[in-house]
């Protein structure tokens, strides 16, 4: 119940900003579909015959998807929750009503599904309107969206209850999102690299939710692999939930 | 608002109340009761473990050793119960930088799980007790720093609180702000609210605190109202003298002996304590010291806080 009250505090705040947001979720996928699809894909179709069997833009669009839901997430529960434990002590004030620790959490990722999700829709609604999906599966790319956004939200969450300084999101851009975002499969198949690197990308969530994505737009996908990846994610999201839950509790009640 | 409880019940109660950081004892072993409908002060320098009770009274901070109770209850099981029903000003503003100044209060009193409506109208009703009706829609960026004290103010208020914490309520504010402050929150006290506050402001104090406790090192050093606190650590009277620069210097001390019940030699003035200002100063005259002005004022918290804390720099 308390979550709800966090979740309705945040609803509020977006009011605000809303109409940008939903504009950018628009952008995004036009203009890396565009980019990556018709200018990279028309070369690599030409000399390859594009990638395991689909066209390189179809290829790409669900890891797209599923990084854009990992950036978002990395967007929200940094500085953000910074500025909510540090900057401007949100949590401070809303931990001096009934509300507890754990409610805070809960309704930070309960927001995340709302946010993930919008951002997963608008991204799949583009790719169904420029027909790169290819299975009846395809909506549940969504899921596998907000699922890989909230494996990095909760550690996220952990990391940023844990700084003092806001310096090390720059680190965490430069050294786990960018990296990710490069090697974790959603530009070109895993087995394209060593297999040493092949083995840290299947240790990261990205590669998880990737394949899960790629899964259910382009078809094919066992109910094996389904499990085995959503397993993988919800162990970060559990994992990465319990260390915020007391990280938070640390920081803000000591 | 009717007081909730019966006046004179124990709204407070907290024995051998301790709080350790690590190493650090920053609350040590303290006894006290808060009863309903009084104001209520913590005084003490900076360090002295006023906010570190304050949080555990406010049930955040986890209570490391001895006894607390607030409305009966226990922090540690009951704290939703009780924060429930207390409203917190805390040193900082903690106010909501992505929402309105009544969507602040809003949301503030949904957290306590009152209905949109009804806390729409809290909040109205709010806005106009801390004047601040006019800027209902505005963000809270621009608001003065007295303004935004009247907006946490208000929002602790949002609940109806039985018990109303303030750390520290109006530092940092101008006269105006300040006196516009105490004036609401004596009208919360009058409406039978239990006001607990911290204050390095003895003249804050003194307008508002029936009671209080002067903390210091950790521990409670007096306890009383501010008139019996001045009663039993200081004088009626002080006498002010200011003497050319370097009289200090000179062995003062042995010059003012007799004249006065304490006497306190600071490098620009000395401090005589008496019951009798007056025939204090002339005594001094007639033993052939000439100073370069004389003050007789009435005693005030602030010199017990002085005697009791000492004059060292806390930073």
């Amino acid at each position: 119940m308390g979550a709800l009250r966090v979740f309705e505090h945040n609803a509020l705040a977006y009011r605000r900003v809303w109409r940008g947001s939903v504009l950018v979720s628009f952008i995004s996928p036009i203009f890396f579909l565009t980019a990556m699809g018709i200018g990279l894909g028309g070369l690599i179709n030409r000399h390859s015959g594009g990638v395991a069997g689909v066209p390189y833009r179809d290829f790409i669009a669900p890891g797209l998807l599923v990084a854009t839901a990992m950036q978002t997430a990395a967007v929200e529960t940094t500085y953000p929750i910074m500025a909510k434990i540090t900057w401007w002590k949100t949590y401070d004030a809303i931990l001096a009503t009934p509300l507890a620790v754990a409610d805070l959490l809960l309704g930070e990722l309960a927001w995340m599904v709302a946010r993930l999700g919008l951002v997963c829709f608008i991204f799949l609604a583009v790719m169904e309107a420029v027909g790169a999906t290819r299975s009846r599966l395809a909506p549940l790319a969504i899921g596998a969206g907000i699922l890989t956004g909230l494996a990095f939200a909760a550690p996220i969450i952990a990391f940023s209850a844990s700084l003092r300084r806001d310096t090390g999101f720059a680190a965490l851009t430069r050294f786990v999102i960018t990296p990710l975002f490069l090697f974790g499969g959603t530009f070109f198949p895993l087995d394209r690299l060593p297999l040493p690197l092949q083995a840290v990308a299947w240790l990261t969530p990205l590669a998880h939710g990737v394949a899960l994505g790629r899964g259910f737009t382009l078809g094919g996908i066992t109910a094996g692999a389904v499990a085995v990846h959503t397993a993988v994610l919800l162990f970060y999201l559990l994992a990465g939930a319990v260390a915020a839950y007391f990280l938070l509790r640390r920081r803000l009640a000591p | 608002m009717p007081p909730a409880t019966d006046p004179d019940s124990v709204l407070i109660r907290a024995r051998g109340l301790t709080k350790r950081f690590k190493e650090l004892i920053a609350v040590d072993a303290i006894d006290f009761d808060v009863r309903a409908g009084e104001a209520f002060g913590f005084l003490g320098p900076n360090g002295a473990g006023k906010t570190s009770t304050m949080r555990m009274i406010g049930c955040v901070s986890p209570v490391s050793a001895g006894a607390l109770t607030i409305f009966g209850l226990t922090p540690a099981t009951d704290g939703a119960r009780i924060r429930g029903r207390m409203g917190v000003v805390p040193q900082m503003d903690t106010l909501d930088m992505e929402l309105t100044v009544r969507e602040n209060l809003v949301i503030y009193g949904r957290y306590f799980d009152l209905s949109w409506a009804e806390a729409g109208s809290r909040a109205d009703e709010l806005l106009e007790f801390v004047q601040l009706g006019d800027r209902a829609g505005d963000q809270v960026e621009p608001l003065s720093g007295g303004m935004k004290r009247r907006l946490t103010i208000a929002r602790a208020l949002i609940n109806e609180p039985d018990l109303l914490l303030l750390d520290e309520p109006t530092t940092g504010l101008d006269p105006q702000a300040r006196h516009l402050l105490w004036d609401r929150l004596y009208r919360l006290k009058q409406r039978g609210v239990t006001l607990v506050l911290t204050t390095h402001y003895m003249d804050e104090a003194e307008q508002l605190c029936d009671r209080l406790v002067v903390m210091d090192n950790a521990q409670i050093v007096a306890e009383g109202s501010p008139r019996e606190l001045i009663a039993r650590y200081s004088t009626r009277d002080v006498l002010e003298l200011r003497f050319p620069p370097g009289f200090a210097d000179s062995g003062a001390d042995g010059r003012f002996d007799g004249l006065a019940e304490r006497v306190e030699v600071l490098p620009d003035r000395v401090l005589l304590y008496t019951s009798d200002g007056d025939e204090c100063s002339a005594a001094v005259h007639r033993r052939g010291l000439t100073p370069d002005s004389a003050l007789v004022r009435r005693s005030t918290l602030e010199d017990v806080f002085l005697r009791l804390t000492g004059r060292r720099l806390v930073d």
